[in-house]
């Protein structure tokens, strides 16, 4: 019991903290704030964090002041929220499905919004491919498409209620038939779309503004104190329907939530970071190495990681390949495949 | 007095009934045990008397009150199941096992009070698991890890406590390890026990009352001593046998007829052969 030091307030709060998770989340927290600032000075034009640092406290030279504040703050953003978000949504997923290796994606919910994506830009767009509706629709369109594959999932695993197995099972389904259904629409659509659909399918940030901060980053907040707020009812889902329903969950209500939590976090990603993959996938899981199951040090921690995943996946393909811009999809997929493999292969002996 | 009772309980799934207008009393403060052959739904009525099954006809009353109509919350403050073979997370300690069995008592912002830890400190000492609160639940033994979860169980802090087959898959030693722990918390906390144990012995040796279920209903129900006997066995296990004393514990021993090296003397040897 020395590893844990109890936190209370006079009957109104009380929780138990595990002072060695409480440290891994503040090392990382720490190395994302570090690794954003100097993320930030990295580009065409390099500006050393020491100067970053003085731009965000609003003392920076005009020079810099513009190129942060402009181009490159507003990109960082939504990079760590997109990352947190996706992080957040996989560790949800995992608690809820049981399995390691169920995330965002690969249960549709991301072909989902690819789908509609392609979808939008086919239905607006003219013949010489310039878009009939403001782009500033599209993520609307992306979170629809996500919305839209959770309720097919849910309803389609329905039977009596909603069993982890059946959602993967029905999931990797809903993955097949959405990829299916984006190569089509791909096909059908104008040939000028398809190299800004390909782009958007592998997830980048690229057209990151300050007006999709202020969409995303109310959103994640709240989505965030949703999740904690919800702790107590990941854990035991982890335990099994019956052990679950011995202490008092209400388990079908709390898959139902707890999927709808996941599904706003994960739509709400994709719009503004595109089809990222794997981040849900991996986040969760090295977070896990590090604290193990208790959901209290895993939520955060798997936000901090993914954050430093997209971040850090973002600024590659943003500034080695200058001139060029590579999405930060290529990037936690060249990661996250590898990694996605080695897991099946190391499961396939488990039951 | 009755802690439980089951009114015309019907269980199945689909077209297939597993139990037909079961009546069954729960005595207050003792052990019951059910036994019975292999699917014969003793599992089954355990877990839908811990509302992990609904019934298709006829109730569970808990305390008075039809379960269903009671809040899941209340009720798992009031009754607790182990269920068989429970899985835990990987890397969890024992420590965060035990704790989820306060969840009843618990919100999201109040995680863990005084009395929390008082419960979960209590639970680890009667088990014997205070000094392994901070290893591992996959590092340990069958016996203790089985151990942990009954910890969990106490920490709920309930007056009855179901467990489905608690000793299936325990070495004999870890078996009367499990089984004397929990005849101890009857005998000091009055707690009900209620369990479904596959060894017949071990159930006349420690429970107060026991349950035989056949034929999706109740055989019998009583004393090991009064209820347990051949004609008994014969017609719940489909098996013939002596019923002899246990000569360390005085209750029912049931040995069973069959193959085997028989070693006594000629005349017990032609008896078997008269009866087997």
């Amino acid at each position: 019991m020395n590893k844990y030091t109890p936190f209370r307030m006079r009957n109104s709060f009380s929780f138990l903290i595990d002072r060695k998770s409480l440290s891994i989340n503040m090392v990382f927290f720490v190395l994302l704030l570090g690794s954003a600032i100097v993320v930030i000075g990295l580009g065409e034009q390099f500006i050393s964090p020491l100067k970053v640092v003085a731009v965000l406290f609003g003392n920076g030279d005009p020079f810099s002041t513009l190129i942060v504040n402009s181009f490159r703050l507003p990109r960082i953003i939504i990079a760590m929220l997109v990352g947190i978000c996706l992080a957040i949504a996989g560790a949800i997923l995992q608690g809820v499905v049981k399995n390691p290796i169920a995330s965002p994606d690969i249960i549709g919910i991301t072909g989902g919004a690819a789908a509609a994506v392609v979808l939008f830009l086919n239905l607006f767009s003219t013949d010489s491919g310039t878009l009939t509706v403001s782009i500033d629709w599209l993520p609307l369109a992306a979170f629809t498409g996500a919305c839209i594959v959770s309720i097919l999932l849910y309803l389609f695993a329905w039977q009596g209620g909603v069993s982890p197995v059946r959602m993967v099972l029905v999931g990797i389904g809903m993955w097949a038939f959405t990829k299916a259904a984006t190569t089509l629409l791909l096909i059908m659509g104008p040939i000028h779309q398809q190299s800004q659909a390909n782009i958007w399918i592998t997830g980048s940030v690229y057209g990151a503004s300050w007006e999709g901060v202020r969409i995303l980053f109310p959103i994640t907040l709240i989505l965030f104190f949703v999740t904690i707020v919800m702790i107590r009812m990941i854990n035991i889902q982890e335990f099994g329907e019956d052990v679950a329903t011995s202490v008092g969950n209400r388990v079908q209500l709390s898959r139902f939530f707890l999927l709808l939590v996941s599904t706003a976090l994960t739509g709400s990603a994709v719009a503004f970071g595109g089809g990222i993959s794997f981040v849900g996938l991996l986040a969760p899981h090295i977070a896990r190495r590090l604290v193990g199951s208790s959901f209290g040090a895993l939520i955060p921690l798997s936000a901090f990681i993914g954050a430093i995943l997209v971040l850090i996946s973002d600024t590659i393909g943003r500034v080695v390949f200058l001139p060029l811009e590579i999405p930060a999809g290529v990037f936690t997929a060249a990661v996250g495949a590898p990694y996605f493999i080695f897991l099946l292969y190391k499961q396939r002996n488990v039951g | 007095m009755k802690a439980m009772e089951t009114k015309d309980l019907t269980l199945g799934y689909g077209e297939t009934v597993i139990i037909d207008e079961l009546n069954l009393e729960i005595p207050k403060g003792e052990i019951t045990v059910f036994i019975g052959g292999n699917g014969c739904g003793k599992s089954t009525l355990l877990r839908s008397m811990a509302r992990l099954l609904k019934p298709q006809q006829g109730s569970v009353v808990l305390e008075g009150e039809m379960m269903s109509k009671i809040a899941t919350k209340e009720v798992a403050k009031k009754l607790a199941i182990l269920p068989q073979g429970p899985v835990a997370p990987e890397g969890l300690t024992v420590l965060q096992l035990v704790k989820q069995g306060r969840y009843p008592y618990q919100n999201w912002l109040k995680q863990w009070s005084e009395e929390d830890e008082r419960k979960v400190q209590n639970a680890l000492e009667s088990t014997g698991m205070s000094a392994l609160a901070d290893r591992h639940v996959d590092s340990l033994s069958g016996g203790q890890r089985q151990r942990a979860w009954i910890a969990m169980t106490l920490a709920q802090d309930t007056e009855i406590i179901l467990l489905d087959e608690p000793t299936t898959y325990l070495d004999m030693t870890h078996q009367i390890e499990i089984l004397d722990l929990l005849f101890d918390l009857n005998e000091k906390e009055q707690r009900t026990i209620v369990m479904v144990l596959h060894d017949l012995n071990l159930a006349c040796r420690y429970a107060h009352h026991i349950v035989a279920i056949r034929d999706k209903k109740v055989y019998a129900q009583g004393r090991p001593e009064d209820i347990v006997s051949c004609e008994l066995v014969k017609n719940v296990f489909e098996m013939s046998c002596q019923v002899t004393v246990d000569p360390l514990f005085g209750t029912p021993l049931c040995i069973p007829h069959g193959k085997g090296r028989c070693i006594v003397q000629q005349v017990t040897k032609n008896q078997n052969a008269d009866v087997g």
